[in-house]
Parts: C-alpha cells; structure tokens; sequence
C-alpha cells in the first residue's frame, strides 16, 4: 500500500500533493553563522561560481542551483551544512536564546542540534542525545565541523533520560541544573515526509511500525516536559503525515502532563496547515490545531509536523 | 562503576575540570587552565580573553576539551564543547576543529597557502614547502578565502616540509575547483 493515499483526504489539493512527492527535492545548505556571517558565505560561493537562490523566507538558507556541486571551500571550512530546506522549523519554532539550557532529545546527525546551537551564538548549554551510538559519531562530527563548542554529547534513551549526569542530586554545586529552558523532541518516525529524497520510506511503511514508533514518541515527550522548567518551551516534531504519530501524541501527553499547545510564528511566506482534530475513529484535543503542518506541494519542500508546547505548573 | 579512592587518578569515562594554576593541581601530569591559555598566546598570540567564558576539562590522558559554560566536576557524558588541544607529550598539539574556530585571530606561527598548496593539504598531503623562516612544530595553515585569512587546519612543519594533520574525516578532494 501506498501510505501517501492514506494522508490524500488531510490535504486541500490531492493531486498537487501526489504529484510533489514524486518530484527529487532540491539540495540545500544552511549558513553555519558560529564559522560565518550569511555575506560571507555568499561571497565564498559567488567566488567559487557555484548559484545559488536565498529561500523566500530565510537569507541564510540556500537552494543550491546545481545539486551536484559536490565539495567547496566555504563547506570544507564548516560554514555551510547540507539541511533540508523544511528541517529548519523546529528550530525556529523552539526559539533557543544565548546563554539558556536546551536538551536535543533525538539528536543525531545533528542538523538542528547545530543550528540550535548556533541560534544560541554557541553560548549556554546543549545537550545533544541520542540513543544509537552510531548515529552520534555524526552528531560529533558534524558539531566539530561546525565548529560548535557548547554541546554536551549524551547517550541515552530519551524516554528515562537521567538529569544524574548534570548534578540533580547536588543542586549547590556551581554548573548544577535538573531542569532545562527549552527541549526539541524530533522524534523518530515513519518518515513519508522525506519521501522526495529517500522514495524507500514509502516501501518500508507498516502500520504496525507507526503503532510501535508512536509509543516511543509518547514516552519522549512526556519525559520532555517532565524536565521542561515552567513557563519553558518543548517542541515535538516529525516527518510524517500520520496523525497517529502527530496529533494523537500531542492529545496523550497533554492529558497526562502540566502543559499547553501554543501558537509559534511560521516565518511569513512559508504555508502550513493546522493540526487535525479528527482522523479515522479518533477524536483529538481541539488545541492541536495550533500546531503546522507542512505538505511538500505548499513550499516545494519535504513533509513535516512542528508543535510548540508550553509547560505549565 | 567509578572507585572514589581514586580523585587524585586521571579517569578515562568522565570528564575532570582543570585546575586553575599549576598550584592548584592534584592530578599529577594534568595541565592548568593557565597553562593552556599560556599556550594558545605563546604559540599563536591568542588573546587570553577569547577563553574567558570557558571551562577547560581532561577526558582520558592529556586530551583537554573547552566548554563554554560551568559544569559539575566531575561528569560523565560522551562529549563535552570542543577537544582543542593533546597535552601530556612534549610538544601540544592543537586540534583542527579549535584552530579553526579560534585561530581567525592567530598572529603567530600561521603559514599562509597558496590555492594550489592549500587544496594539497586539506587533501592531506604533505608538501615542501622552503620559504617558511619561522619556528618549527604546529603551525596554522591557512588561505585566503572571501578576502580574509582563514585557518584550514594544523600543519606540523619539519625540516622544510609542511605535513597535514587533517584528519582522514575531514579531508577534502577539492582539486576540481579552479
Ligand atoms: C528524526 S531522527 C533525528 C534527526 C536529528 N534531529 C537531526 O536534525 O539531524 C530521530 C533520532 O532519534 C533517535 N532515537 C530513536 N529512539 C530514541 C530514544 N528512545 N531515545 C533517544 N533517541 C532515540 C534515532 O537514533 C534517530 O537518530
């Protein structure tokens, strides 16, 4: 079974959506501002002869005109990173100031890790986690590349992460903290939404594995706002349509812990569409309305799920 | 899993923050937060107020990472900032990854390349190179690149020839640009 036939009656245009998911994504970098100012990084590229189109709605994202550029100085020098136009969201949704305490939960390879970073003008603390050991060497590798200095790396499962590490239990000693500002949840999932680059996802889809990945996802957000400070912000996104995987972890963990879904500012020029409160016999929170989604026909981008929760209490 | 009789050993799975002065030192062998800032101005001329806001911590024998932040000591984590710099050997080595971050501002023992040397040697290759007249040891290589100087990495120049310590992952083929 297709999976996308499945999401067809969520969208407002069934055959511009079919027919986007077909199409290859363009390739697109991120200007890594820790190593570069967004002009110099132009002119590193201009100087190269390699095109380029800054995205409508970000001067530091850009469409490469030539996928197949391959390697170039400003990419060796770590001032650009290979990032999914669509994958920059999260970020923007989550917001992270300088200086502040922020927990990457699913953090490998690290593309919004970096740019959370960078956000945060290398300053503060990140912690970066993931649970595959393997994964993180990219996420090391990627962070040093990037020259990103304030990432702590961690090897947990997000679902009992431990604040034990970070001196919960010895709350006067300097550094100590139990609770962080700001936590991203870019949860592992059934991936249809990165279908125009990796077609694969769409034979591997299973129910079975959207049943068994939801769970996951629920005991990662809710341990995220476990150890979300009130008044902090979570963030949980996907790169999946289903909204089982979406909305339905959003209704199980609203009812369960001290928190709210928020409104967050999509940058101007970029479409989404609300959260949906209805799906086969499910009925959902109406707040999860205020979360985005993206369908790859709206920006000529990938698929993608972004909510913004604040914690109460 | 850690033998608390051993504070004044160096532990391999956890992060210990360096002392501040050689004084303060009670982990035999390990640097002080003062001796590497030291180092950093005398071998390139950093300013010693670019690690201001720093912490400095030693994970494993002589390998000495900077966070930019307090932390509690000691702490066990898979990472923690940036590894800068292998001490515990006569002569510090500095890491690609902090003399790329940090050395912009180097103004000492740098060796400037020209576009041809400079794509050799993030290609890792080692090259002769005679004109240098300054100290030998670790030096910043670095190229022009959109009007400014910027490091590429850590040469270690010997008897007229600049080898590149590129690491293998960090390596580049960007011999197809003109
Ligand atoms: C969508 S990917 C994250 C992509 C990453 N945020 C980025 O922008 O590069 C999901 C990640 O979650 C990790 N993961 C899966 N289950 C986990 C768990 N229980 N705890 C922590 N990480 C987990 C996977 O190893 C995978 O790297």
């Amino acid at each position: 079974m297709n999976p996308l036939q499945r999401y067809a009656p969520l969208v407002d245009d069934e055959e511009a959506f079919l027919e986007a998911c077909e199409r290859p994504l363009p390739s697109v970098v991120r200007v890594n501002t820790i190593k570069a100012t967004v002009e110099r990084a132009r002119e590193a590229l201009d100087d190269e002869g390699v095109s380029y189109e800054p995205t409508d709605w970000h001067p530091g994202i850009l469409k490469l005109e030539d996928s197949t550029a391959g390697t170039n100085w400003p990419y060796f020098h770590g001032w650009l990173h290979g990032q999914e136009e669509v994958s920059a969201l999260p970020a923007i949704a989550l917001d992270p100031q300088p200086g502040e305490r922020v927990w990457d939960t699913c953090a490998a390879p690290g593309s919004k890790t970096t740019q959370i970073a960078a956000m945060m003008n290398d300053e503060g603390v990140l912690v970066g986690n993931d649970n595959n050991l393997g994964r993180l060497s990219a996420l090391r590798h990627n962070a040093e590349r990037l020259g990103v200095t304030n990432l702590v790396v961690t090897n947990q499962d997000a679902r009992n992460f431990s604040m034990k590490p970070f001196g919960e239990q010895t709350p006067d000693e300097p550094g100590a903290f139990s609770q962080f500002d700001r936590v991203l949840v870019d949860a592992p999932c059934s991936c249809e939404g990165t279908c125009r680059k990796n077609p694969d996802v769409l034979d591997e889809w299973t129910m079975n594995h959207v049943q068994s990945v939801a769970g996951i996802q629920k005991g990662i957000l809710r341990r995220a706002v476990q150890v979300t400070k009130p008044g902090g912000t979570v963030v949980y996104s996907t790169c999946t349509f289903a909204p089982e995987e979406n909305e339905a972890v959003l209704d199980f963990v609203l009812e369960r812990e001290d928190c709210e879904v928020v409104e967050w500012d999509v940058p101007a020029g970029f479409e989404t569409s609300p959260g949906v409160t209805e799906w086969e016999d499910e009925e959902y929170d109406p707040s999860v309305t205020k979360a985005r989604r993206v369908y790859p026909h709206q920006n000529d981008t990938g698929g993608f799920f972004t909510a913004k929760l604040e914690v109460q209490g | 899993m850690r033998d608390e009789t051993a504070e004044d050993e160096n532990w391999g799975q956890q992060f210990d923050r360096l002392p501040e002065t050689p004084d303060d030192r009670v982990v035999e062998g390990r640097p002080s937060r003062e001796e590497v800032v030291d180092w950093w101005e005398e071998r390139f001329g950093l300013d010693p107020e670019t690690f201001d806001h720093y912490t400095f911590w030693e994970k494993g024998a002589g390998k000495i990472w900077a966070f930019p932040a307090e932390m509690v000591d000691p702490i066990q984590v898979e990472g923690l900032g940036m590894r800068i710099l292998r001490t515990r050997q006569r002569h510090w080595k500095p890491s690609t990854n902090a003399v790329q971050r940090f050395c912009r501002d180097a103004t000492k023992n740098v060796i400037e390349l020209g576009p041809g040397e400079a794509k050799a040697f993030v290609a890792g290759h080692d090259q002769q190179l005679d004109r240098w007249e300054g100290d030998w040891g670790y030096l910043v290589a670095a190229h022009e690149l959109a009007g400014e100087l910027e490091p590429l990495g850590v040469g270690l120049y010997l008897h007229g020839e600049l080898r590149s310590t590129v690491p293998k992952g960090r390596q580049e083929d960007l011999s197809k640009l003109d």
